[in-house]
């Protein structure tokens, strides 16, 4: 284990950095993500995550977020626990109908102001499984949203480029919900 | 006791080169198979309803072949297995929540993926109007100081929705009850009709880790059913892919194993070799997860050069640094203390559940469809099973160390005998209706697809069987007499599928 912590004391992250202007798309977008959080939200802004029902794949690239590569809290953004802790919930999947009143709690849950950013394909209005009887849509279905981040499943990249959008649209005065 | 019927069984190599039928039983004939999987001469398969009829598909694990009975129920009724044989009862109960099918003599007849919330009941059977179901009863405990703990369906954590009811005498779970169904997107009906390409697309996404797992198995039952060869060069792409999705699962989730013990480095370092492959995975096949890249035929796309050059520069760096991550677990007193002895899970348990994947070969079940059923590309490469029986969260992790060696084992041993060739054949209809069977080892354990088309090639019946089907009851027992803080840990090494499970 002292290998592994001293590796990490001594090599440079892998965190992709180095914001240049003509450096490539993720960089950038990394750069203007961090400024507007600072200048907005004092660095921090909390999410919170309910699967409405997805098959799980949006699931894995937010987890990728916290990997080293992209290293989210690098940005101030931690998902938090607990909805009452939460600004931002983050819902994916077409929402089921034995999720929705789970949803709609978790929401009602929060504090004011908070945001809501639908995440994927079916978050949109059900995706592929629109037509079901077990689907009640798309996450607008049954909380307001904010932002939709489009991909099946969108990648991390994609991810933080939504979430640069949502904090810029709070910088121009959105309301909230 | 009536005699077992004569199913027309069907070894490995054969059933996913040619229709399959089922064998018509009479009720009594059925209740004798169902006393058979009790005492344990077969495995049972998975158990679905059909329009007027229960099927279920068993593993005659000694001669390696698979059958399938169906037992006429016109009558709104068929004989319960699960009274007999316990791992048909969530399926009995799934069943008759679709289907309106009752299971007679059924110990537990609460509904299971229906919660009274989709405005009709049976969606599959006669789609009457939702008439209102009482609150759903759990299962009474009853002794001194008992306390209960109710967690989601909302997790703290990224993961997907489910209910678990804890029961705990102090510290230490006396029961734990799980609850599901939360993520039905009601895939059957929605398969119902649908064409090849819909119903590829839906069996993608039916569980978004196993999406390559699914896309094959949903292929072999068509290509099954409809007697399509496939190209030599498409089943090493399937394969690869394959492959690369086990090789992505387990490096995540041993890292999540660990992060659960609270050892966050392990995840970290893991989570750098997780996201190399799905970048890996991405540059070889257009999309991190491959989704959509194994289609009814072969695959979507080729593998150029480049893409292979990738795919060994990526296994060639796992090589290289998965060693010392080994040594790392292996070395850590603190994380050992957590993982070894923690949820238990017995091997006659593991064996009667038929527990696939990494649950059961830490419980000694020597079991992996690759070898045992096999099929293209794995009939051509040299496998090993890794088993242990520790039945320990330890001895999970190990199996999927192990996996991860042999994972890259696997992908240099194709590469190095990529055929060249098509990718891709046409299938057609053949104008009569065809049942197709298909099986396929994703990271999880085994996945099971049947499928039955009609004369034009439509769907007119898909069922698809996850292993945590047979996992998830494992869980509820694996738990029992540890503490509750060591849930997280015990569940994370089970990884079981919301989704692929509530379908």
């Amino acid at each position: 284990m002292r290998r592994y912590l001293l590796e990490g004391l001594m090599r440079r992250p892998l965190t992709e950095t180095a914001p240049l202007p003509d450096a490539d798309a993720q960089d950038q977008l990394a750069a203007a993500f961090a400024r507007t959080v600072r200048t907005k939200l004092g660095r921090s802004l909390a999410i919170r995550h309910v699967d409405a029902g997805s098959c799980n794949g949006c699931e894995l690239e937010l987890q990728a977020l916290s990997n080293p590569f992209y290293d989210l809290e690098r940005f101030g953004l931690h998902f938090v626990a607990s909805p009452r802790h939460a600004d931002v919930l983050t819902v994916t999947g077409p929402v089921t109908h034995n999720m929705a009143e789970a949803l709609r709690r978790t929401y009602d849950a929060m504090p004011s102001p908070k945001w809501v950013i639908a995440i994927g394909d079916c978050a949109k209005c059900g995706g592929c499984f629109a037509d079901s009887y077990a689907v009640a849509g798309g996450v607008d279905a049954v909380v307001p949203v904010d932002l939709h981040i489009p991909g099946c499943a969108p990648d991390p990249t994609a991810l933080l480029k939504g979430m640069v959008a949502l904090v810029e649209r709070m910088g121009s005065g959105a309301e909230p919900n | 006791m009536t005699k077992l019927p004569d199913l027309t069984w069907t070894r490995s190599r054969d059933f996913r080169a040619a229709p399959f039928s089922a064998t018509p039983v009479r009720p009594s004939e059925w209740t004798a198979l169902a006393h058979a999987l009790s005492a344990g001469h077969f495995t049972l398969l998975s158990l679905w309803a059909e329009e007027g009829a229960a099927c279920m598909a068993l593993h005659d694990a000694d001669a390696r072949r698979v059958a399938v009975a169906r037992v006429d129920a016109a009558t709104g009724a068929f004989p319960s297995v699960g009274v007999h044989h316990a791992p048909a009862q969530r399926l009995e109960r799934a069943a008759a929540d679709l289907f309106g099918l009752t299971p007679e003599g059924a110990a537990d007849a609460r509904p299971w993926l229906d919660h009274g919330r989709w405005g009709i009941r049976h969606p599959l059977g006669g789609a009457s109007p939702d008439a209102a179901q009482p609150p759903y009863a759990f299962l009474p405990v009853e002794g001194d100081s008992l306390h209960q703990v109710p967690v989601g369906p909302v997790h703290a954590g990224i993961i997907e929705p489910g209910h678990f009811r804890f029961t705990a005498q102090g510290e230490t779970v006396v029961r734990l009850e799980e609850r599901l169904g939360y993520t039905h997107k009601g895939i059957d009906r929605l398969m119902r009709g649908a064409s090849l390409a819909r119903g590829a697309e839906l069996a993608g996404r039916t569980s978004g880790d196993s999406t390559v797992a699914y896309s094959v198995a949903f292929a072999q039952a068509v290509e099954a059913a409809l007697s399509v060869a496939v190209p030599r060069r498409a089943f090493a792409l399937r394969g690869l892919m394959a492959e690369l999705e086990r090789l992505a699962n387990h490096l995540g989730d041993i890292g999540g194993i660990c992060n659960d013990a609270a050892f966050a480095m392990m995840l970290a370092q893991t989570g750098i070799l997780r996201e190399n492959v799905l970048r890996a995975a991405h540059a070889a096949f257009g999309h991190r997860f491959m989704r959509d890249r194994v289609v009814p035929g072969g695959v979507a796309v080729d593998l150029d050069a480049e893409g292979e050059a990738v795919i060994k520069a990526l296994i060639a760096d796992i090589r290289d640094r998965f060693p010392s991550l080994v040594e790392l677990y292996d070395t850590t007193a603190s994380l050992m203390d957590r993982t070894v002895g923690t949820g238990h899970v017995a091997p006659d348990l593991a064996r009667r559940f038929g527990a696939g994947g990494y649950v059961g070969r830490a419980s000694g079940r020597d079991f992996d469809t690759r070898r045992d059923l096999r099929y293209a590309p794995y009939d051509m490469l040299r496998l090993e099973v890794p088993v242990r029986h520790e039945c320990d969260v330890n001895a999970r992790v190990w199996i999927r160390i192990r996996e991860v060696e042999h994972c890259c084992s696997l992908i240099t041993q194709m590469l190095n005998a990529l055929p060249t060739g098509p990718v891709l054949t046409e299938v057609a209809p053949v104008g009569e209706p065809r049942a197709g069977l298909g099986l396929v080892e994703g990271f999880r354990g085994d996945i099971l697809a049947w499928l039955a088309l009609d004369a034009e090639g439509r769907i007119n019946r898909c069922h698809m069987r996850d292993p945590s089907w047979f996992q998830w009851p494992l869980l509820e027992a694996a738990i029992e007499g540890n503490i509750i803080a060591d849930f997280p840990l015990c569940n994370k090494s089970f990884n079981c599928s919301y989704s692929g499970h509530d379908l």
